[in-house]
C-alpha cells in the first residue's frame, strides 16, 4: 500500500507515472496508446497486481488494466469528486425496546459500497447498522461497539480475554443481550472460551458472522446478523451461542451452544453444524419466532450475577496424530514448556504405539495430555481396544464427546484458573458450559 | 402510409447476447445445459440492495425488497454447484470463453484491453443468486460495415447468463439456475441504426461473424438482442430479449408506433384539460357495489376476503382501449405497471365494460361511488388492501406519465413483435470489483498469435459455399444469414443428401413451416441430421422431408423413426414395391395394349399417387420400364 501518495497499490513504473501527473485515486484520467483513448476515473489497485498497469473505471462503468509503456501518454484530465454519503437519518430509537450492545472485533457484518473505486466500507456506528439493516431499529435499541478490526484467523486467547472482558462489562450495565460479531474461521474457538469466561450468565451472548461478504445483495450478513440480535433481546436462554443460517435458504438461523459448535464447511451458509449435540434454537426470519429444540437450556435471568473467569494459559497444543506421525513433536512441545496438549486421535481415541514413549514422559513432567477424535461425531472410548487401555493406563484423559477445538480452549482455560495438575485434571472433566452431553444422540452426520 | 423514420429521428442501438459454446460454464465447471425435470435442490433467498457511497438504490430494487420479494431457486446437481447457489466463490474465469470474445473482438478490429477486470453489475431482481452479474470488458472499439455504412462498436465483453424465470405467486418468484453462468458474449454498437430494415441487417452481420467463430451455441435462446430505441419526441426505451432476428424491424417499428400513439394520447389529454393536478391517489373501497358480482374474478377475490378498490382517472374515458400496438393499450400499461408494483393479477376499467360478468347496473353504481364523471375512467383491482393500493399508486403514476408523453422504460419483448412494460430504466450501471477473481493479462504475444488463426470472415464463407456444395449465390448467401450455417455444412458433411436441397430445405421448408405455425423451434439438430441421412441413404424420400419436419415439430419428444411410421412412410422393399406396380400394370393392361410404351406416362402417375413418400420415383420408373418392356 502506498497510503502517502494517495495511490493505493499502484508501485515502480505505474506509481511514476501516476505521480509525474500528480493523480489520485478518483481523479479523471486520460491514456492515450497506439491510437486509442481510455477515459475514466483512476481506481486503486490490487497489492497483488503488477507494476506496470493502471486500473480505469470507463464511463461505461467497467474497470480495465492499460499496461504503461514508453509509448504511452498519461494525463489527468479531472479532479474527483470525493464520495458523498449521506446515510438516511437514524430511525427513532424506541424506549420500549430490549437494549443490546453489538460488539465487533472484525469480519464485516455490515458494510457499503463506494461504486465510484470499488472501496468496500464497514458499517461501524449503530448508526451505520441501522441504515445498512433497518429492520433492527424494530428489535432492539442497539449500541454498537468495535473492539477490534481483526481476520478472525489473527484472533488469539488474548483477544478472547478482552472480548469477555468488554462482554461482561456491558452485562453488568444491564443490557438484555450481548452480540458479537467476529469472522467465521474461528469463530467456534470463541465461542466456545466464552462459555467458559463467561459464567453464570444471566443474559444471551451471541457470536455471528457471515459467509458471503456484506457488500453483497445476497449476503448472509444481515438476516444473521438480524437473527443475533433478536436471539440476544428475546431469546429465554442465557448461555453464549453461534447464529447463522440453518440451510442454503434465507429462512431459518439456528442457535448452536457455543461448546458445541464447528464450522464444517469452508464456503457454504450453513458451515456452522452442532456436533454431538442439538442446536439450542432456531428462529424464523419470516415471523422472528424463537423455538427452543433441547429442554437442556440454562434460562435468562436479569438478576442472575455474572462470574468472569477471563484467563487462558497459551501453552497447550492440538495435536493431530497422522499415521507415521514422529513423537517428537510431542517431546519438542513438552522441553518448551508446554502444560497441556490436547490429542485429536483417531477413532474411538487411539495413536500409534510409537508415541506411547513420548506421552508416557509428557505425563510423567506434569503436562496434561487428554483425549478427543479426529471423527469429530461420536464420543471417545479407550476401553474397547488394548491401545486405548494403554493410553489410560499412561494418565491420558479421554474427554467423552468434547470436540478437539473446544478440548484445547477448555484445557487452556483450565490451565488459566490453576496450576495445580490434579485439580486442572478435575476442572478437565468436569461439565462447565454443556462441553459433554450425556447421551449419544443418532443425529445426522453428513449426507 | 410509410412512416418517414429518418423525420421522427428514430435512433436504435443493438445490444447482442450470444452464448458460447464452451465446455463449461464461465465461472465453474458445470456443464452449460438446462434442465427440463423437477428440480432436486430448491432453496428460498431474499436480496438486500446494497448501499452505495453515492447513496444511489435502484428504486424498483429498493421497493421489491421492501415489500417482502422472495425468490425461489430452483437448481438440478447437474447443471449447478455451489458457485451458482452462491454458496462458493467463483473459479477462475473460463479462459476458453476469454479466447473466443478476443477473438470475435480482433475479427471487428476492436482493442483489447491489456487486463481484464471482472466486475459485479448489481441486478436485485433475483436473476443472478449473488444480486449482481458478473461481467467483463474484453475491447473497445473497433467497426463493422453494413451495406457500405461504417457501424461503429461500442465495446465487446463478455459475461455470465442470468438464471431463468420459471413463474411469480404473490410475492415468491421462482427462477431456475441452470442457465446462471453460461458464458455470453455482448456486443453493443453505437445507436447510429435508423431504420427497421438496418436493425435486423445489423443484426445479421454481428451474428454472421459471431457464427464464423464456430463456438458460439445454436437453436432458440441461445442468442438474445436487446435494444434501444428513440424518436425524438419520445424516449429513450430499452427492450430485451429479442430471440428472433426476423422480429427485429417488427419491434422497431411496433416501438415507434408505441411512442407515436402515447404521444397522440398526451395531445387529447391536453385538449380535455387535464392536468396533473386532476390527478390524485384517493382509492375507494367500492366491495359493496359487487357483493353479488357474477364476475368469477371478483366473486373469488371476494371469498377470500379480499376487497375491491377503485380510483378515478379524469378525462381518461375511451383512451384506456386507444390501441398503441397489436394487443396492446394504455390499459394494458397500466396493467402492466399494476402487476409490477402491486402483484395483482390484473385490473378492471371501465372502457372494456360491461363485460367478464360485470353488469351495465355494477359500472353505473361504480361510477357513482367514486364519483366519475361521463369524461372519466375508472379502474379497479380485487386484491388484498396492500396490493390493490399498490396497484392503484402504479396506475395513477402510469396516468401522469401519459401526461407527459412517452415515459423511460425498460421493456420486455414478446414473440409477436410487441413489448410489456418490464421496470422501469435501472439509474447508471452500478460496477463495482469482483474482488474473488485477480485481473488477467492479455499479452501482446498472445493477441498476435490469435491475430495468426483468425476465422474465415463472411464474404470468404459465402465463395466457399458456393464452390465447395455447389450453391448457387442466392442459395448460399440464404444458408449464410440463416441461423443454420453450421447445422448445413455438418448435415452436407456427414450425409449423403444434396447440398442445395440441404440448403433449400433449412432456408425455405422450415420458414415456409413456420409462418404456417408449425413450431419448428422443436426440431433438434440431432433429428435434422437423421432426417437427411435416411434421405441421403434412401431411406426416406425427398418428397416426404416436409412431412416428416412436420410431425416432428408437432411431437416435440417423438423420434424420427416414430415419425415415419406414424406417416406409414417407410419406404417400400423392392418386393413391396414391385407388388404395387404389378398390380397396376395388370390393372391396365387394356390401357397398355392400346398405347403401348406412351402408356408408360399415366401409369407412373398412378403409381406414384399410391406410393409418393415411400419409394424413390426414379426407383419406379426403371421396374415400370422393365415390365413394360417385357410382357
Amino acid at each position: 500500500m502506498n497510503e502517502k501518495t494517495g495511490l493505493p497499490g499502484y508501485k515502480g513504473e505505474a506509481l511514476e507515472a501516476l505521480k509525474r501527473i500528480n493523480a489520485e485515486i478518483g481523479d479523471l484520467i486520460r491514456i492515450t496508446k497506439d491510437g486509442t483513448r481510455f477515459e475514466g476515473i483512476l481506481i486503486p489497485r490490487s497489492e497483488y497486481g503488477d507494476d506496470k498497469h493502471v486500473v480505469l473505471k470507463l464511463k461505461n462503468g467497467y474497470n480495465v488494466g492499460i499496461r504503461i509503456t514508453p509509448s504511452t501518454r498519461i494525463e489527468k484530465i479531472g479532479e474527483g469528486a470525493k464520495p458523498a454519503f449521506s446515510p438516511p437519518p437514524p430511525p427513532e430509537k424506541r424506549g420500549d425496546l430490549p437494549k443490546v450492545v453489538v460488539i465487533s472485533t472484525g469480519g464485516t457484518i455490515a458494510s457499503r459500497v463506494d461504486y465510484r473505486t470499488g472501496a468496500v466500507r464497514p458499517a461501524l456506528t449503530a448508526n451505520d447498522l441501522y441504515s445498512v439493516v433497518p429492520e433492527l431499529a424494530e428489535i432492539a435499541q442497539i449500541e454498537a461497539k468495535i473492539l477490534f478490526s481483526l481476520f478472525s484467523e489473527n484472533i488469539t486467547p488474548k483477544h478472547w480475554r478482552q472480548i469477555a472482558e468488554e462482554t461482561a462489562s456491558h452485562i453488568r450495565e444491564g443490557v438484555e443481550g450481548v452480540v458479537i460479531a467476529h469472522g467465521t474461521d474461528t469463530m467456534g474457538y470463541t465461542a466456545a472460551a466464552l462459555s467458559f469466561a463467561l459464567q453464570n450468565l444471566p443474559v444471551p451472548v451471541v457470536l455471528v458472522g457471515s459467509q458471503r461478504s456484506a457488500d453483497r445483495p445476497s449476503s448472509d450478513a444481515a438476516t444473521n446478523l438480524i437473527g443475533a440480535v433478536k436471539a440476544a433481546a428475546y431469546a429465554p436462554f442465557a448461555q453464549v451461542a453461534v447464529a447463522m443460517h440453518a440451510d442454503f435458504s434465507d429462512k431459518t438461523i439456528l442457535l448452536h451452544k457455543g461448546t458445541k459448535v464447528r464450522k464444517c464447511h469452508t464456503s457454504r451458509r450453513d458451515t456452522f453444524k452442532s456436533v454431538n449435540a442439538k442446536p439450542l434454537a432456531k428462529l424464523d426470519l419470516e415471523t422472528g419466532a424463537i423455538t427452543m429444540l433441547t429442554r437442556e437450556f440454562k434460562e435468562r435471568d436479569p438478576k442472575r450475577e455474572l462470574v468472569l473467569k477471563p484467563k487462558f494459559e497459551e501453552k497447550v497444543a492440538l495435536v493431530k496424530f497422522y499415521p507415521g506421525m514422529n513423537p517428537a513433536v510431542l517431546d519438542w512441545y513438552v522441553d518448551s514448556g508446554f502444560k497441556g496438549i490436547v490429542l485429536e486421535g483417531t477413532g474411538l481415541g487411539h495413536v500409534g504405539n510409537y508415541c506411547f514413549e513420548a506421552l508416557k514422559r509428557a505425563v510423567r513432567e506434569g503436562v496434561i495430555v487428554a483425549m478427543t477424535s479426529q471423527c469429530i461425531w461420536g464420543r471417545v472410548n479407550m476401553n474397547v481396544y488394548n491401545q486405548g487401555r494403554d493410553l489410560l493406563a499412561l494418565g491420558v484423559i479421554p474427554l467423552e464427546d468434547m470436540l478437539p477445538e473446544t478440548a484445547l480452549v477448555k484445557l487452556m482455560w483450565v490451565l488459566g484458573q490453576t496450576g495445580e495438575v490434579e485439580e486442572a485434571k478435575s476442572l478437565l472433566t468436569t461439565n462447565f458450559a454443556d462441553e459433554f452431553s450425556p447421551r449419544t444422540l443418532p443425529e445426522k452426520i453428513g449426507e | 402510409m410509410p412512416v418517414d423514420y429518418s423525420r421522427l429521428g428514430l435512433k436504435v442501438g443493438l445490444e447482442i447476447h450470444q452464448q458460447l459454446d464452451t465446455s463449461t460454464k464461465l465461472f465453474c465447471n458445470c456443464e452449460p445445459a438446462l434442465f427440463k425435470e423437477e428440480p432436486e435442490i430448491t432453496f428460498l433467498r431474499r436480496l438486500r440492495p446494497t448501499q452505495s457511497e453515492l447513496g444511489q438504490i435502484d428504486p424498483a430494487a429498493f421497493f421489491e425488497f421492501q415489500k417482502g420479494v422472495k425468490i425461489l431457486y430452483e437448481a438440478d446437481t447437474n447443471t449447478a454447484c455451489l458457485v451458482e447457489m452462491d454458496e462458493e466463490p467463483p473459479h477462475p474465469l473460463n479462459m476458453e470463453a476469454v479466447e473466443t470474445t478476443l477473438t470475435v473482438a480482433l475479427m471487428i478490429n476492436a482493442t483489447p484491453v491489456d487486463e481484464i477486470h471482472v466486475m459485479r453489475k448489481t441486478v436485485i431482481d433475483g436473476s443472478n443468486t449473488t444480486g449482481f452479474q458478473r461481467t467483463c470488458l474484453i475491447a473497445l472499439g473497433g467497426e463493422i460495415t453494413v451495406n457500405g455504412k461504417k457501424i461503429p462498436i461500442e465495446h465487446v465483453s463478455l459475461e455470465e447468463d442470468a438464471a431463468r424465470k420459471t413463474g411469480q405467486e404473490d410475492k415468491t418468484v421462482r427462477y431456475r439456475i441452470d442457465r446462471l453462468g453460461i458464458p455470453l458474449i455482448e456486443i453493443a454498437t453505437a445507436p447510429v441504426i435508423y431504420s427497421p430494415k438496418e436493425a435486423k441487417q445489423v443484426a445479421l452481420a454481428i451474428g454472421r461473424i459471431l457464427r464464423a467463430t464456430r463456438k458460439v451455441r445454436r437453436g432458440i435462446g441461445t442468442i438474445r438482442q436487446d435494444l434501444n430505441i428513440s424518436i425524438s419526441e419520445g424516449a429513450l426505451i430499452e427492450i430485451k430479449g429479442v430471440q428472433e432476428l426476423e422480429l427485429l424491424p417488427l419491434v422497431v417499428e411496433y416501438e415507434v408506433q408505441r411512442q407515436l400513439r402515447l404521444l397522440e394520447i398526451q395531445k387529447e389529454l391536453k385538449k380535455r384539460g387535464l392536468d396533473e393536478k386532476g390527478l390524485s391517489e384517493e382509492f375507494v373501497d367500492v366491495t359493496a357495489v359487487f357483493q353479488q358480482t357474477r364476475c368469477k374474478v371478483i366473486s373469488r377475490a371476494l371469498s377470500r376476503n379480499m376487497r375491491v378498490l377503485a380510483v378515478r382517472l379524469p378525462k381518461f374515458a375511451g383512451l384506456l382501449k386507444r390501441e398503441l400496438a397489436p394487443n396492446l393499450r394504455l390499459g394494458t400499461e397500466m396493467a402492466d405497471h399494476a402487476r409490477f408494483w402491486g402483484r395483482v393479477g390484473g385490473i378492471f376499467h371501465t372502457d372494456e365494460l360491461p363485460a367478464y360478468g360485470i353488469t351495465s347496473e355494477e359500472v353505473e353504481n361504480l361510477r357513482k361511488a367514486v364519483k366519475a364523471e361521463e369524461e372519466d375512467a375508472v379502474v379497479f383491482v380485487a386484491d388484498t388492501m396492500e396490493n390493490g393500493e399498490d396497484a392503484l399508486k402504479a396506475v395513477v403514476e402510469r396516468a401522469r406519465q401519459a401526461l407527459k408523453g412517452v415515459p423511460e422504460e425498460t421493456r420486455a419483448a414478446r414473440p409477436d413483435g410487441t413489448t410489456r412494460y418490464m421496470r422501469p430504466r435501472p439509474g447508471a450501471a452500478r460496477m463495482y470489483p469482483e474482488t474473488d477473481i485477480p485481473p488477467i493479462k492479455i499479452t501482446r504475444e498472445y493477441v498476435e498469435a490469435l491475430l495468426k488463426r483468425l476465422p474465415e470472415l463472411p464474404e470468404q464463407k459465402l465463395r466457399r459455399l458456393m464452390k465447395e456444395y455447389r450453391l448457387n449465390e442466392k442459395l448460399a448467401r440464404q444458408v449464410l444469414d440463416s441461423e443454420y450455417f453450421e447445422l448445413f455444412e455438418e448435415i452436407a458433411e456427414k450425409t449423403k443428401a444434396s447440398p442445395t436441397m440441404i440448403a433449400a430445405f433449412l432456408t425455405e421448408t422450415l420458414k415456409a413451416l413456420k409462418r404456417e405455425g408449425v413450431p419448428t423451434e422443436n426440431l433438434s439438430n440431432d433429428k435434422l441430421i437423421e432426417i437427411f441421412c435416411m434421405v441421403g441413404n434412401g431411406e426416406l424420400a425427398k418428397e416426404a422431408l416436409e412431412e416428416v419436419a412436420t410431425w416432428l415439430s408437432k411431437n416435440k419428444d417423438a423420434t424420427v423413426k416414430e415419425a415415419i411410421e406414424k406417416l406409414g412412410l417407410k419406404m417400400l422393399t423392392q418386393e413391396e414395391l414391385e407388388k404395387i406396380i404389378d398390380t397396376v400394370v395388370s390393372e391396365n393392361a387394356e390401357l397398355i395394349k392400346q398405347r403401348g410404351s406412351r402408356a408408360f406416362a399415366p401409369l407412373m402417375g398412378m403409381i406414384m399417387r399410391q406410393v409418393r413418400g415411400k419409394a424413390k420415383a426414379e426407383t419406379v420408373s426403371q421396374i415400370l420400364k422393365r415390365k413394360l418392356e417385357k410382357p
